[in-house]
């Protein structure tokens, strides 16, 4: 990853090119919930995004519109140069490119830790069994799972399950990486293996929308702090900005009752 | 701050040991318990009693004896039994070999338990008065287990990608099986199907039965989950249709009426509609079974799959479907061994299977009135092939349990 050398926490700052435009996005529920009502994001390569917000903002529903795995019914959302729409054929293209992070980890309990990271590449990527292998041994070790490669899920604390989890949506050379709340489900001591995985990720380049509540992620990866209330982007700013002086009311509402 | 030591791990205490003191937890804890030790425990030995002597003195066992041949392969013509002898060392030579490859890590394939087993068969086989004349048979067929399965094991562990073959090894056998019970291709005699019959009529049926209704099942309850409407709307239909209607209906419609609609010509085998009936009636239940499954795969799974970019139908083939089948296995057994059981229904409406031939060698005056002996024998016959399907799908459970 050739990013330009610059900045102080991180070894690459974004450039300005923008990977996601989301433009005016609204969702209705089946049961007519309108969830996101005009939200409106651009990121740009190799930049980090925090969203934030309380439950029942909308957020996790915002960014899994960038994979499609959530339909919205107006504005439009552009993932590397594409459209996402209703049209079958450039969903797969789309998520190839766009790597996911769940919650609740969501690895395959039937199939070891090596074979969930390789089936992707095997199967969309078409690679060869052994350079799938060779690829998915790299990115555990990075990881630190190296030795538990032949183990199933199963057999895993919930730390080594999320960092799995990375590994395999990495596995594919995504362009962008989606984390949802990815520490969220975690004993509290496990939270930390999982955001230095992170945070070597966001050191090396990578485009990123994470929405977490981990102010001290936040603060020391993220380029910018976005908070999302009752379907609404409510600010967007730099994390010493929002952290120090938001702008907003409800900002400092929902500042003061997570800090 | 000091550092605790925390103390060394020990085994859980053993709070008594031997039988008497067994005993006396389980069995004789207080005055009640103890009365209903004792109440149950005559009951028991009573009865017991009662099976041994019957069995021993009171049974008159010709009706079984003197029929086994019509038992087991029913009106089959006797210089042809050798193919069955075939047939049955077929299977027993790749069921050793399955056991040993898919036993291959095991570090001990015959385990206290497998060698109790194998013992009991083998004296059994030599003490039973009933097989004693196939004695030095029987007594090699489970030689000829036990010996497979020590080379499938020693095979298996050179060669692990011989365990990707065993399905193609079944097929192959049952295609053989086929070919050897019914003849033709101009080497063995032919033998109609009229002849056919027995035991051998019942497996036939059964494992037939079973390998149809499996892909179909898995099919209609993929169907009934589909988004299309038109998909959905005739899964539902054709399930809910099958299962509101008793299975002896399906059978009769097969086997009496298919033939008044049908000319001479293009009727079908008797035995081919018997299974096609049973294919239906199975296929709807066992489709309810893996819509269970399905349902119990969290939406998370198949999010986790597509969000790699994998398209829905590798998503169901990959990552739904083999765990909806894992959790449907107990159900899924427990479908085989209803069909299995449901074969007897077919007795009444004149196909000669187990039921069939023994209802036969009953109607014969030199039996009459022998229905336990007839009856018992054919029973145990049920419980040995279902307990076997049961004891196979604990296996199966086992060996997929990934959880620790």
């Amino acid at each position: 990853m050739t990013q330009p050398q610059a900045g102080t926490m991180r070894d690459s700052q974004p450039v300005n090119e923008p990977v996601i435009i989301a433009q005016d996005v609204e969702k209705w529920y089946d049961n007519n919930f309108h969830v996101l009502r005009g939200v409106s994001l651009t990121v740009n390569k190799g930049e980090v995004v925090v969203v934030m917000g309380p439950s029942g903002s909308g957020k996790s529903t915002f960014i899994r519109t960038f994979n499609a795995l959530e339909p919205y019914q107006k504005g439009t959302i552009d993932i590397d140069g594409i459209r996402i729409s209703h049209d079958l054929k450039n969903i797969e293209t789309i998520r190839r490119e766009v790597g996911m992070v769940f919650q609740q980890f969501n690895l395959f309990p039937h199939l070891t830790v090596l074979k969930n990271v390789t089936l992707a590449p095997i199967w969309v990527r078409r690679w060869p069994k052994a350079k799938a292998e060779e690829v998915a041994m790299t990115l555990l070790e990075r990881v630190g799972i190296l030795e538990q490669a032949n183990k199933y899920p199963g057999q895993l604390s919930g730390g080594q399950q999320q960092r799995v989890a990375i590994a395999r949506a990495l596995a594919m050379q995504p362009k962008i990486m989606l984390f949802d709340e990815p520490t969220s489900a975690l004993d509290p001591e496990m939270v930390r293996e999982v955001l230095d995985a992170m945070r070597t990720l966001a050191a090396e380049g990578m485009t990123m929308v994470c929405v977490t509540h981990e102010v001290g992620f936040a603060r020391e990866v993220a380029d910018r702090v976005v908070l999302m209330a009752d379907g609404v982007l409510v600010e967007e700013a730099t994390p010493e900005e929002f952290f120090n002086n938001p702008k907003e009311e409800r900002s400092r509402k929902f500042l003061s009752q997570i800090l | 701050m000091t550092s605790i030591t925390p103390p060394a791990a020990t085994r859980p205490p053993i709070a008594q040991t031997g039988p008497l003191a067994w005993a006396r937890k389980n069995l004789f804890s207080d005055w009640f318990n103890s009365i209903l030790t004792v109440v149950v425990a005559s009951v028991l030995l009573w009865s017991g009693w009662g099976l041994v002597t019957w069995i021993f003195s009171k049974a008159q066992w010709p009706v079984v004896e003197n029929n086994l041949g019509f038992m087991m392969t029913g009106l089959y013509p006797q210089a042809q039994y050798w193919r069955m002898w075939i047939i049955m060392g077929l299977i027993v030579t790749l069921s050793g070999l399955s056991w040993g490859i898919l036993g291959r890590n095991q570090q001990y394939l015959f385990g206290r338990s497998v060698l109790i087993g194998i013992g009991a068969i083998a004296a059994a086989v030599i003490l039973f008065p009933l097989t004693r004349p196939h004695s030095p048979i029987l007594f090699g067929m489970v030689a000829l287990t036990v010996a497979t399965a020590w080379v499938g094991q020693q095979a298996g562990k050179r060669l692990p990608a011989l365990s990707n073959w065993l399905a193609a090894g079944w097929f192959l056998v049952y295609i053989a099986s086929i070919w050897l019970i019914g003849g033709g291709l101009g080497i063995l005699a032919p033998v109609r199907t009229e002849n056919w019959g027995g035991l051998v009529l019942t497996l036939l049926m059964a494992v037939t039965g079973i390998a149809l209704c499996f892909p179909f099942g898995i099919a209609l309850a993929i169907g009934r989950r589909s988004e299309l409407p038109i998909v959905q709307s005739l899964s539902v239909a054709y399930i809910e249709l099958v299962r509101g209607v008793p299975l002896i209906t399906i059978l009769v419609m097969g086997q009496v009426m298919i033939p008044l609609f049908l000319p001479e010509g293009v009727r079908p085998d008797r035995i081919l509609r018997a299974i096609i009936a049973l294919t239906i009636f199975s296929s709807a239940y066992l489709a309810e079974n893996v819509r269970a499954g399905l349902q119990s795969v969290p939406r998370g799974q198949s999010e986790a799959s597509v969000s790699l970019g994998l398209n829905k139908p590798l998503t169901l083939i990959l990552i739904v479907l083999p765990q909806a089948l894992k959790t449907a296995i107990p159900a899924i057994v427990g479908q085989f061994i209803s069909l299995f059981q449901d074969t007897t229904l077919l007795a009444p409406l004149g196909l000669l299977e187990l039921l069939g031939m023994a209802n036969t060698a009953l109607s014969n005056p030199n039996y009459l009135g022998r229905y336990a002996e007839a009856y018992a024998f054919i029973g145990v016959l049920y419980w040995f092939f279902c307990y076997a399907m049961a004891l196979g799908s604990r296996k199966l459970e086992q060996q997929l349990n990934t959880t620790h």
